[in-house]
């Protein structure tokens, strides 16, 4: 287990950054804010529903914040773009949704793999290809974590109202630059376009991170040799260090090698982030000892399930909650501690099945997974889920695979004629 | 100008007579067709259609020669003219 | 100096207007688009086309991408297919290649045609494919709200450049000339019947047609620039546009509210 990172330098944020507050917004102006007090300098972004409105936010109060807002040509532009700044020295975010974000694996993979500290905010959207632009989704959260080829790690966040788009901003932005690798912010379109309070607080109360900065003689310095909690200190074009960052494979100077051997390149990408997780997961956790069922949630989801929790729990069911702040890593040991224990799991999401099937390889058999699906462009019917809830009460716990809810959507537009097999789930 | 002289064979010269016909409900009030009518036949409404627009109405219909702008000018197909007969010319300094 | 033009004959038009009528899906008809907008403009040109070149329906193709234009494929009653956005031609290509008879028109905005499609659209020229597109230049994004585009004037305000765009403006002609096709026109929409017969003798042409439609568009562009609505614009076009027909394409830069030359500027041979 590496130690903490202990040189990332750690600093109170800029008051000019910090426009304190209280304010009525949405989440992407939220977003916008956010990415400013962190100490974004540029954003290199390309417009595209539900998101546009944080990079004109963004774009609008850049000039008091001596920040930049370059609107490319195409999302792949903009994520090249990304990464050219971050190389430069400057914090650096773009802003997309599902379709943008197709575009824009390329250049995820290819920042992790020169292991450079971005943010990517991801306001999801419904469907797949165009989908519904304007409606809530949350399908790309395992693209999130696999969407580009190769092994590499992502941390991946998902807000659940416009105080937390905030709040979480920073938070990205900080671990962005602690473990110099791509931070995702993924939102939904709910979220991002739900108007509420949000209070940004003075300045000195808002810490951000800096990248590691390297101490060494300049000339000697090599880019990917990691310290002992296996992140590299950077630094930036410019700074007198001949600097060769390619993405092809590279040992610990940056030239390209062929063999996977020495220094096992990739292996240290994973496990910069796996190794670490323990600091980097957030979850938040109510009633979770003594309860029966614990729903599993993240995002807008968690919201509306928290009105199924609590009529859950006026009808005597011993429901505990479980949000999702960080997505990936995946709180894989917590989620088999408390499999041990309850009888079923209830994950409402609005996709069909992605993180639900996570948290059954985590459960390992030991409690039933109840996944409640959406097809997206809205948000779940609290009815269903607390049906889910009454489903995962009843179990014995010991079912093998994830059951499927019908909910009353897929009932009223799918009569479901296809049946499956005995044993494969009911 | 005052005309000194009138053509002999003013009477063969004919020009088409033609008839707008507004379909109301399709119209969202741009005011093409009224602005680019090149006879003066259409002008804005006083009453709302079912969209809440101001659609055009027919001002002069004997001034309209079937010339079919504004049929080609509406983004919405919501006008168009029919040709019901032809008329005598007009000079352009006669009343 | 002005070509003269062909005198339409006034044919009856209770006849234009059903065989207008086959084109379109009735059904979906009012449209979503603004008032004044002039994509229905070039809607209405675009079937004016297809019916006096004589076209077959079911021979007929329209590919359009993501934006306010590419909605014209919901309201056109051809094949047509509403691609992901920028990918218009690339699709257009497969199509034609696969099928040659088939007529195949792309129409997309200038945002989705120039910017994130901008490198299709030079291949595509390069290539000589036989397609005809058609660009609709509104100079913003207007579907996602006004953001800038390739062809925003500088220093118009637009939602993503709030104090003034200062990027050079997309001269579309130039760069379609420069790319290799072999005709290429602008109009603006108030010139509806001499784009109409441009946009025929582009579909009759073979090789890559470009046919630029220059818009209004009331909701982003006009109003957040105070220029007004849509009657305004047009009257703006009425007075500041000029035809030049074969004008050498460098001069056809459009710059905020100055002169608009329009016209048919490159009509090349095939093949050369």
């Amino acid at each position: 287990m590496p130690p903490k990172s202990r040189t990332a330098l750690k600093e109170k944020a800029n008051p000019r950054d910090v426009f304190t507050g209280a304010y009525y917004i949405d989440g992407d102006v939220a977003t916008a804010y956010g990415a400013i007090a962190a100490g974004c300098k540029f954003v290199g972004g390309y417009p595209i529903t539900p998101s546009t409105e944080a990079a004109e936010a963004f774009v609008r109060r850049a000039p008091y914040a001596d920040a930049l807002f370059v609107q490319m040509e195409d999302e792949l532009a903009s994520i090249e773009t990304v990464l050219g700044a971050s190389w430069a020295g400057k914090k650096a975010m773009t802003i997309t949704s599902g379709p943008g974000y197709s575009l824009m694996m390329e250049g995820i993979g290819f920042g992790a793999a020169i292991e450079t500290p971005f943010v990517i905010v991801n306001i999801q959207r419904g469907g797949p290809s165009t989908g519904v632009p304007t409606r809530a989704g949350q399908a790309d959260i395992m693209q999130a974590k696999w969407g580009s080829h190769g092994d590499y790690g992502v941390i991946a966040i998902a807000p659940d109202s416009p105080q937390e788009c905030f709040d979480l901003t920073i938070k990205a932005f900080n671990l962005a630059e602690r473990y110099r690798a791509p931070v995702m912010l993924m939102a939904d379109e709910c979220v991002g376009h739900m108007t509420e309070k949000v209070i940004v607080p003075p300045a000195d109360q808002i810490e951000i991170e800096n990248r590691k900065a390297y101490q060494g003689p300049p000339g000697r310095y090599m880019p990917f040799k990691p310290d002992r909690d296996l992140v590299p200190p950077m630094v930036k074009a410019g700074s007198g260090n001949k600097l060769y960052i390619t993405s092809h494979l590279h040992d610990e100077k940056g030239y390209p090698v062929e063999k996977s051997g020495r220094g096992a390149f990739n292996k240290r990408l994973v496990d910069k982030i796996r190794l670490n997780a323990d600091d980097i997961i957030d979850i938040t956790e109510e009633d979770v000892e003594g309860a029966d069922v614990v729903v599993v949630a993240y995002g807008i989801a968690s919201r509306v399930a928290y009105k199924a929790v609590v009529e859950a729990k006026k009808e005597g069911i011993k429901v505990g909650n479980v949000r999702l702040i960080t997505v990936w890593p995946f709180p894989e040991k917590r989620i088999k501690e408390i499999s041990k224990r309850v009888k079923g799991f209830v994950v409402p999401e609005i996709n069909y099945g992605q993180i639900a099937f996570e948290v059954e390889r985590c459960a390992h058999g030991n409690a039933d997974v109840v996944l409640v699906p959406h097809g997206g462009a809205s948000v779940h019917n609290p009815e269903d889920i607390l049906d889910a809830i009454r489903l995962a009460a009843k179990g014995k716990g010991q079912h093998k695979g994830t059951i499927e809810f019908e909910t009353r959507l897929a009932k009223r537009i799918f009569p479901s004629g296809l049946k499956p097999k005995k044993g494969e789930g009911e | 100008m005052r005309v000194l002289r009138i053509p002999l064979d003013l009477s063969k010269h004919k020009v088409p007579q033609g008839e707008v016909h507004i379909i109301v409900d399709r119209c969202k009030g741009c005011g093409y067709c009224i602005e680019y009518c090149p006879n003066d036949v259409l002008e804005v409404a006083e009453e709302f259609n079912a969209q809440g627009y101001h659609p055009p109405k027919v001002k002069n219909p004997e001034n309209c020669l079937n010339c079919g702008l504004c049929e080609v000018i509406c983004p919405d197909y919501a006008i168009f003219t029919i040709q019901i007969g032809e008329k005598e010319a007009k000079l352009a300094t006669q009343k | 100096m002005e070509h003269s033009i062909q005198i339409e004959e006034t044919i009856d038009a209770a006849e234009t207007r059903l065989s207008m009528e086959k084109w379109l899906r009735m059904d979906r008809i009012p449209h979503i688009w603004c008032t004044g907008c002039g994509i229905g403009l070039t809607v209405s040109a675009l079937v004016r086309a297809f019916d006096k070149l004589n076209l077959d329906p079911d021979q007929v193709c329209i590919v359009a991408g993501i934006g306010c234009t590419g909605r014209v494929g919901g309201y056109l009653r051809v094949d047509s297919l509403h691609v992901t956005h920028g990918r218009a031609i690339p699709v257009a290509t497969g199509i034609k290649l696969a099928k040659p008879e088939l007529t195949v028109v792309v129409i997309g905005g200038d945002g989705d045609l120039m910017s994130i499609g901008g490198n299709h659209f030079v291949h595509a020229a390069r290539r000589n494919v036989d397609i005809t597109a058609i660009c609709v230049n509104n100079f913003v994004y207007a579907m996602t709200g006004g953001q800038v585009a390739p062809t925003t004037p500088s220093p118009a305000f637009t939602n993503t450049t709030p104090y003034g765009a200062y990027e050079t403006a997309l001269n579309i002609p130039s760069l379609a000339e420069s790319a290799g096709a072999r005709y290429v026109a602008r109009w603006t929409a108030l010139h509806i019947r001499r784009m109409s017969n441009s946009m025929m003798e582009a579909i009759r042409k073979p090789g890559l047609s470009l046919v630029e439609v220059v818009s209004p568009c009331p909701m982003y562009y006009s109003r957040i620039n105070r220029l007004g609505e849509h009657l305004e614009t047009m009257k703006f076009y009425h007075e500041n546009s000029i035809i030049k027909h074969g004008e050498p394409t460098e001069n056809l830069k459009i710059d905020f509210q100055k002169q608009i030359i329009v016209g048919k500027f490159v009509d090349k041979p095939t093949g050369s």
